[in-house]
């Protein structure tokens, strides 16, 4: 018996990169307006805010890229 | 409406950002701990745990034979056996250990990614790998069977899986004390999540399974540790300012030379010659290590063809040289920024648990702790806490394939069905994971062990790499030569070790005598590495001067019996034509000249 078509590693790897991504670009917003209390070196850089977005693109080009269940066009006889 | 579901809105982000926490008990020490998380980073550690979870629940269903629970069905691309390859080893007790290594001794600890991995990974690539390959065995002590015989293959077998729990429950130990330290979580909770997760996910995705956490496990390490080299240097100023501020704080010292200290050992805080760092580490140690554990041959055996494999094997070795970005960096960065922005000396271990300061294994996660706010300082705890995860995972489906296959099914089982030993694999991931954590209790209450613990794999991983090759390239190796070449570099490696921490009517563990050490190391100045550099070396050649003379004196196998085995009997399979830019050997060939060159550059 053929196994299901197996989801691929990638798609889960964009899945978790996509959520990480949300939730630290949404702390990068709202630390530019409420900045963290800890002593944080570079903070006015703002390194959550722009690494968020970057987990955010990653993970959803990995996500769109290798979603599984995308419908395929099965082969012209 | 409006405003209210404003102000719920802000009152969820402040207590999801704002809030500092830190759960458990205090550390042990009742003393510093260096990181305060926020509910938001606990919840990037939860969204991890579960992704792993779900991960294995979904591979269950593709791990029902033995070939795809123990091999991953043999269907591994390139690039996932490539990232697994590496993963296997990128553990955090070897992201935090080398950084400490970069702070101590500058750039020499850059050589494990260097001429202490490279060399040995192309090696395997090219010349090891058809042969594993071809044998279609599912482990390296199966290679030992086909080639030495039955009492070869047991004794690795054996000393294979009574290592690999060890050192599985050795990480656990480490996680659940660094949690500890940095976060101030409670021990046993650290312990008991992260097995539960790690047994259920192995047991039911097998091999599958921990490579693909693994690979998932690469990208958070990266994501959750590059800002770290980013920012520091940033702050630090570019690369010239960072060496000039090293330079200026230690003067007199050499920490930004890969060779230029290593002429005596006298010059260099590790007591190391260069022959120590080229035969030791780049020889005996490395090739050990990556050319004979099973725990990073399995990932790339596992690949759908012999090209794969070596490709994925050549790919390893370019990830493996970019390490030093988020290991040794930070390291350096630490001696550049911590002191002169912070006034921060890290210390010795002793010291530091003497004193209340901080040692040099805490320079990663300070540095951590200075540049990464609530959410990014998350995904770093999750990053760290992928790394042990994925160490103590790649122990147990490693051990599970050889207990199933080398032990159990040769010494207890012979002739049962394929589910059962798929099923025995499952039941022993469970039992390796039990096994870990007594040994991780035991190395919690009795410290000692740990430092054995941490030699233990080269006891048995060198003298296998020595016979290994020799019954590899080497027609007229037997198999009383293999096995007795083995033993006999397990008991030199166990001696030595004895040896050098044997004093005048005691034994002390912890310590280096150093009229001993002058023995094996050459001078009494060696520290703990250079002593297992050359320790190593001198494991390796009794290892193969016994299997060459013991051959000699044995029958050997006949030229049928060795085919496909032995170099010079085994014939390449054709896999079609390959263009030059797709062939392994050509990558290798490049990867080895960039390693030249960054030799060159940091001379």
């Amino acid at each position: 018996m053929e196994s299901p078509r197996q989801i691929e590693i990638w798609f889960f790897i964009g899945a978790l990169l996509f959520v990480y991504g949300v939730l630290i670009t949404g702390a990068g917003i709202y630390h530019l307006v409420n900045p963290p209390p800890e002593q944080i070196a570079l903070r006015e850089l703002h390194s959550d805010l722009w690494w968020g977005v970057l987990l955010l693109v990653l993970g959803s080009v990995y996500s769109t890229r290798f979603w599984p269940w995308r419908r395929r066009v099965p082969p012209e006889s | 409406m409006m405003t209210s579901l404003k102000r719920v809105f802000c009152t969820l982000l402040s207590v999801l950002v704002g809030t500092a926490t830190s759960l458990g008990n205090p550390t042990e020490h009742g003393s510093k701990q260096l990181m305060s998380i926020t509910p938001l980073d606990l919840l990037i550690v939860a969204f991890y745990f579960v992704a792993v979870l779900i991960i294995g629940f979904y591979l269950k269903r593709y791990t029902k034979t033995g070939e795809e629970f123990f091999m991953a069905g043999r269907k591994i691309t390139a690039w996932v056996a490539g990232l697994s390859f590496i993963s296997a080893n990128l553990s955090s007790l070897e992201t935090m250990g080398w950084s400490a290594m970069a702070y101590q001794y500058g750039m020499l600890g850059a050589h494990a990614y260097l001429i202490g991995a490279i060399p040995a990974i192309l090696f395997l690539a090219v010349v090891m790998m058809p042969f594993y390959y071809i044998s279609r065995t599912h482990s390296v002590p199966g290679y030992l069977k086909l080639r030495y015989g039955e009492a070869s293959r047991s004794l690795a077998g054996i000393s294979f899986s009574f290592m690999t729990v060890l050192v599985c429950g050795v990480n656990m130990f480490a996680m659940a004390k660094v949690m500890q330290l940095l976060l101030g979580w409670n021990f046993d909770v650290c312990i008991w999540v992260s097995s539960a997760t790690v047994a259920v996910y192995v047991a039911l995705g097998g091999l599958l399974s921990a490579v693909f956490n693994e690979v998932l496990q690469f990208f958070l390490i990266w994501l959750g540790t590059l800002l770290v080299p980013i920012l520091g240097m940033i702050e630090a100023g570019g690369w010239t300012k960072m060496l000039a501020s090293i330079n200026a704080q230690h003067p007199g010292q050499n920490f930004t030379s890969l060779w230029a200290n290593l002429g005596s050992a006298a010059d260099n805080p590790m007591g190391m010659h260069w022959t120590g760092m080229v035969f030791g580490l780049g020889l005996a140690v490395s090739f050990g290590y990556w050319c004979t554990d099973f725990l990073q041959v399995q990932r790339v055996m596992a690949a759908k063809s012999l090209r794969t494999a070596q490709n994925g094997t050549v790919i390893g070795s370019v990830l493996k040289m970019l390490v030093p970005v988020i290991v040794t960096i930070p390291g350096l960065l630490g001696l550049a920024v911590l002191t002169q922005k912070e006034g921060i000396t890290l210390v010795p271990e002793s010291v530091a648990q003497a004193t209340g300061g901080h040692s040099f294994n805490e320079v990663l996660p300070l540095m951590m702790a200075r540049y990464l706010g609530p959410g990014l300082l998350g995904l770093g705890v999750t990053a760290m806490i992928a790394g042990f995860m994925s160490g103590m995972a790649g122990n147990v489906s490693a051990f599970a394939t050889v207990w199933t296959y080398d032990v159990y099914r040769p010494l207890i089982r012979k002739d049962a069905s394929d589910s059962h030993y798929v099923s025995m694999g499952r039941w022993s991931s469970i039992g390796g994971v039990f096994i870990a954590i007594l040994t991780a209790y035991a190395a919690k209450f009795f410290s000692n062990i740990l430092v054995f613990l941490q030699v233990l794999v080269m006891f048995f991983i060198i003298p296998l790499f020595g016979v290994v090759i020799l019954g590899m390239l080497w027609k007229r190796a037997t198999a009383a030569g293999g096995f007795w070449g083995f033993l006999a570099g397990i008991l030199t490696s166990v001696g030595e070790f004895v040896y050098v921490h044997v004093f005048p009517g005691y034994f002390d563990a912890a310590h280096l005598n150093p009229d001993h050490v002058r023995n094996i190391a050459m001078t009494p100045l060696a520290q703990d590495m250079a002593v297992n550099m050359y320790s190593a070396l001198w494991s390796l050649l009794v290892c193969v001067g016994v299997t060459v003379l013991v051959s000699l004196v044995t029958k050997p196998k006949t030229r049928e019996e060795l085919k496909d085995l032995v170099y010079g009997l085994t014939k390449i399979p054709d896999e079609g034509p390959t263009p030059w830019y797709k062939h392994p050997n050509f990558w290798a060939g490049v990867v080895f000249c960039v390693l030249i060159a960054v030799n060159i550059i940091f001379w």
